[in-house]
């Protein structure tokens, strides 16, 4: 379990609070979206989360234990993180790339049962074609999901993702997010993610945090987050929501209700 | 695809370039006022063996020792610091250990060359420490810029020195250290040396680490490694590469920065396959530039940074436009 106690921060002294006394805590085995407007703090909490910034104020716990004050190997064997803005000017191959997933187990000398779970890694983000070549002659997708790739061969219990669909394809965008459902249910992993799209972290995911101003503004499952009044407190704008094929749908793309299509 | 990424193409090169050291070798061995034919090389007469053994197998082994050395003191510099346009030679480390050398030498007049040493590794790391700790305070990441910083760096850095060796009138012996020779290398100086072989072992041992840190300081994060940690520790080993080898041969331009990046071209950045095929390079290209050096103006010779200057310069310029036309290659 990540257990967040009432994290707060700010990037300097003065400035407005990115995370202001968050709290939170995200139980085993459940996919959770983290959602909300440019500026909103979630990437900041993926960061406090998973150590990459020690925040101002507060504490993360990962079964009980401070993340900034455990061994640092021993987290990254139970929790993986992927930012958004993923530039590394090391020219690698993906293969090499996703071998280094397994850096926290092996410390470079990989074991065979590290080279199956790199290539089955690289098979799961349908990658293997281009396994040999280099980061820097591939597109912003197939770049995307060799770091993907990267994360599951790390095989940690947590996965945290900071947009993970940006470049993506809509095929590939799909068959991520299936492959994160999937890991959930079959494999009792806990994935947090950091998703733009509501309709997709309505579709796969099984619980929805708004966050606004730094603040945690509702917690709850689809259908309690997809309704107009909590869309238009979390985002600034009124926005739709219908039922279509039993799935609901906020029309963000058209901000104006549409007639033909039944309220909800 | 890249062919060259495979385990088969790569021993290919190596054992090109092990054939290509093995002339140059033989070369550097037979070349000087008097040859020594490749019919003597394994039966030397008494003369010939006295100027083997305390002139030319010393001067062979210092230049490999050194090229390999500078060379891969280039490859961590770029891997840790993730910028392909910095390098020992160019980021203040050569130009603080000189003036380490300066200063152990006016503060303690007839110091040892292993008391020498010891300064300038301390004085280089210290250095190299500043040129770090300049390079997370800017805010602009533009490689082209933190190079240009280095250089500026640099520059002030051995302004100081070259001011302090003028007050002291010893701008001369300056010149020494600052233009790497080794036409006075013999047998009985060249051995601390040595070290460098040491150092570059502990290098390989973190080479993996040094990859990783070279990913950034999330992925380092993410990964369970201490970015730094390692980052200082890359610091050191290079460091001590640098001053170990200002202080027996002097300084060698430009060899930190192009044989790592010409490396890198064919091989990417993993740093515990690139090493050691940077080291041989190294060790070649300064080979190259000491035959040269001593052929052209026969029986004269000409100073290896000279040579490595002039040849080093072209290559640069070749890699600058290559990294132009291909922009993001370089980030």
């Amino acid at each position: 379990m990540i257990d967040i106690k009432s994290v707060s921060h700010s990037y300097f002294d003065g400035a407005p609070k990115v995370l202001d006394d968050v709290a939170i805590d995200f139980p085993p085995g459940q996919v959770t979206a983290l959602v909300g407007a440019n500026g909103a703090g979630k990437s900041t909490l993926l960061s406090a989360m998973s150590r990459l910034l020690v925040p101002g104020s507060g504490q993360v716990l990962l079964d009980g234990v401070d993340v900034t004050k455990a061994a640092p190997t021993v987290v990254a064997k139970r929790m993986a993180v992927l930012r958004q803005d993923n530039r590394i000017s090391a020219r690698l191959s993906v293969v090499d790339l996703v071998r280094f997933g397994r850096f926290p187990y092996s410390s470079g000398r990989l074991r065979p049962e590290c080279h199956e779970i790199v290539e089955r890694a690289l098979e799961y983000v349908d990658m293997t074609p281009m396994r040999d070549c280099f980061l820097d002659e591939l597109s912003g997708g197939q770049r995307q999901r060799a770091f993907i790739a990267m994360v599951l061969a790390q095989d940690t219990d947590y996965i945290l993702l900071d947009e993970p669909l940006n470049n993506l394809d809509m095929r590939h965008a799909a068959a991520i997010m299936q492959l994160l459902r999937r890991a959930a249910d079959d494999l009792g992993r806990t994935v947090i993610l950091v998703l733009h799209d509501i309709n997709v972290a309505a579709s796969y995911c099984d619980r929805i945090v708004a966050m606004r101003d730094g603040r945690v503004v509702i917690d709850g499952s689809p259908d309690e987050v997809m309704r107009a009044e909590v869309l238009s407190e979390v985002f600034g704008m009124q926005i739709p929501v219908h039922r279509v094929s039993g799935q609901l749908l906020a029309m963000h793309w058209a901000p104006l209700p549409a007639p033909a299509l039944q309220a909800v | 695809m890249n062919v060259l990424a495979t385990g088969g193409r790569t021993s290919l090169w190596v054992s090109l370039g092990a054939v290509v050291l093995a002339v140059g070798a033989y070369l550097s061995l037979a070349v000087g006022v008097v040859p020594i034919p490749l019919s003597d090389m394994l039966s030397p007469d008494e003369r010939q063996w006295m100027l083997l053994s305390q002139v030319r197998i010393p001067r062979l082994v210092a230049v490999l020792l050194s090229g390999a050395a500078l060379a891969v003191a280039g490859l961590i510099m770029q891997r840790v610091t993730q910028n392909s346009f910095v390098s020992p030679s160019t980021s203040g480390t050569v130009e603080a250990a000189v003036l380490g050398i300066l200063v152990a030498t006016l503060l303690v007049p007839g110091i040892s060359l292993l008391g020498k040493m010891v300064v300038a590794i301390v004085v280089a790391v210290a250095g190299t420490m500043i040129f770090l700790q300049l390079l997370q305070r800017i805010r602009h990441r533009d490689p082209i810029v933190v190079a240009l910083v280095g250089l500026m760096y640099g520059g002030v850095l051995s302004a100081i020195t070259v001011f302090i060796a003028y007050q002291r009138d010893l701008l001369q012996l300056l010149e020494i250290w600052t233009t790497g020779s080794f036409s006075a290398v013999m047998s009985g100086q060249y051995e601390p040396l040595y070290a460098v072989l040491a150092v570059g072992v502990l290098g390989y041992v973190f080479a993996d680490r040094f990859t990783v840190v070279g990913m950034g300081r999330e992925f380092a994060t993410n990964l369970g490694v201490s970015y730094l940690r390692i980052l200082y520790t890359a610091l050191i080993i290079l460091s001590v590469m640098t001053a170990v080898v200002v202080v027996v041969v002097g300084a060698i331009p430009f060899l930190g920065l192009i044989v790592p990046n010409v490396v890198s071209m064919f091989m990417g950045d993993h740093v515990r396959r690139t090493l050691p095929v940077t080291a041989l390079a190294g060790a070649g290209f300064v080979l190259l530039c000491d035959v040269i050096g001593r052929t052209v103006r026969f029986p004269y010779e000409i100073p290896v940074a000279t040579i490595a200057g002039v040849l080093g310069a072209g290559v640069f310029v070749w890699l600058i436009l290559r990294a132009a036309r291909r922009p993001g290659a370089t980030r």
